[in-house]
């Protein structure tokens, strides 16, 4: 898990972001417990608002789920729901502003192509 | 509960206003920053929130009991002052003892956990401290204390980055804990601005911002990019914290970013960026 307290997004999204991301890595399987909002506000230094304001987002879109008195859990069917959502992501803005950057740097769709092929296996 | 309610405070030394008619309502279970540039009026509201000093007018309640002369509920309330007021001949373990006595819930098993978690020896004598171990010190009685409201003074004055974040993640410990409402003063507020929930913001005496952190970083953005362009991006926004770099200028707007502005961003070669708490800050409290 990775807060970085410089980074541009806000932080309750950052720590939504790094727990989908643990799922993703199977770091966290499903039906597993995550760390408390208290551990995650310990360990990266960040008020518990902000980590329980993270963690309540997840809940909310289904991705975990509380069980009174536990702690959080990963739901069923969780990581499917992630990979879903972050495709989107990725196609609708990671690989749009690369679209974007390559057009400012003057790179052809055809050296972007051959740039994709050339890393595979990395 | 723990509620505090400050009504109308104002402080006069002398002739001089050092508070200016602050109504704050602050709630409990929350961090709390006070910041401020020297003299804008921190340890003043601080000291008036302990009755350490009396209000020229206003007054403090905790719970909608007055704290003015009132030990039952100043026992509630720990205040780290800047300044020490423990004999500088007395040992460290023999001052936690005394704190006991004024704080009959303090935890002395946590206070020397603490203490060895950070070096400080505890059989040394309070003048033989440094300038940082005297914080660490005066923050682990603070933490320890069990008061249901803490009030830290610049609580990370002169410690080096280790202990500062040891610190601020011993806090947070504390606070998950207990549910302590906290206040801390500090200068250093870019280390803060995660730890904190909301912000109050002190210039001349008076409160200039109440806000909660996540929010004011949500409602504030950067532009960065040719100084005209940027100056154009301005015309119909209200910028601050203008700084030039060469041809190239940065601005911080005071508002949320909307789609259109992004548009208009983009056709001006111009790009946005997060706002820090500190630039922030001293956006706002400059001049």
């Amino acid at each position: 898990m990775h807060i970085d307290v410089k980074s541009e997004q806000p932080l309750f999204l950052q720590v939504a972001r790094a727990i989908e991301d643990d799922i993703l890595k199977r770091s966290f399987e499903e039906e597993e417990q995550v760390m408390s909002t208290t551990e995650i506000s310990v360990r990266f230094q960040i008020n518990p608002a902000t980590a329980a304001k993270g963690v309540n987002l997840l809940v909310q879109e289904g991705i975990l789920y509380k069980k009174r008195g536990v702690g959080m859990f990963v739901s069923p069917g969780a990581r499917e729901k992630v990979l879903e959502k972050r495709r989107e992501e990725f196609s609708q803005g990671f690989f749009r502003k690369m679209l974007q950057e390559a057009k400012k740097l003057g790179i052809s769709k055809q050296e972007l192509v051959k740039m994709i092929e050339g890393s595979d296996g990395q | 509960m723990n509620r505090i309610e400050i009504k109308n405070l104002t402080k006069y030394y002398g002739k001089t206003l050092a508070l200016d008619d602050v109504s704050l309502a602050l709630e409990a279970g929350k961090i709390y920053g006070v910041l401020g540039r020297n003299g804008a009026g921190k340890t003043t509201l601080l000291n008036l929130l302990t009755d350490k000093i009396s209000p020229s007018s206003g007054a403090v309640h905790v719970d909608g009991k007055p704290v003015a002369g009132n030990d039952e509920v100043l026992g509630k309330i720990y205040y780290m002052m800047e300044k020490n007021l423990f004999p500088p001949a007395m040992r460290v373990q023999e001052c936690f003892r005394w704190t006991q006595v004024f704080y009959p819930g303090f935890e002395m098993p946590y206070a020397l956990e603490l203490a060895r978690k950070f070096g400080l020896n505890t059989r040394k004598k309070v003048k033989e401290l440094s300038t940082g171990y005297l914080s660490i010190f005066k923050a682990i009685c603070a933490l320890s204390s069990n008061a249901s409201i803490l009030l830290f003074d610049e609580p990370v004055l002169g410690l080096d980055a280790n202990h500062r974040h040891l610190l601020y993640r011993e806090l947070l410990e504390r606070f998950s804990q207990t549910g302590s409402t906290m206040l801390i003063s500090t200068h250093l507020i870019e280390e803060v601005s995660s730890v904190l929930e909301e912000t109050i913001v002190l210039k001349a005496g008076k409160v200039i911002l109440f806000q909660n952190v996540e929010e004011l970083l949500a409602s504030a953005y950067m532009v960065y990019g040719e100084a005209t362009n940027v100056d154009r991006f301005l015309d119909s926004r209200k910028g601050m914290g203008e700084e030039s770099m060469g041809k190239f200028k940065s601005a911080i707007v005071l508002q949320r970013l909307a789609e259109k502005d992004i548009q208009e961003l983009s056709e001006l070669d111009l790009e946005s960026g997060k706002v820090e708490l500190q630039k922030l800050f001293i956006a706002l409290t400059n001049g």
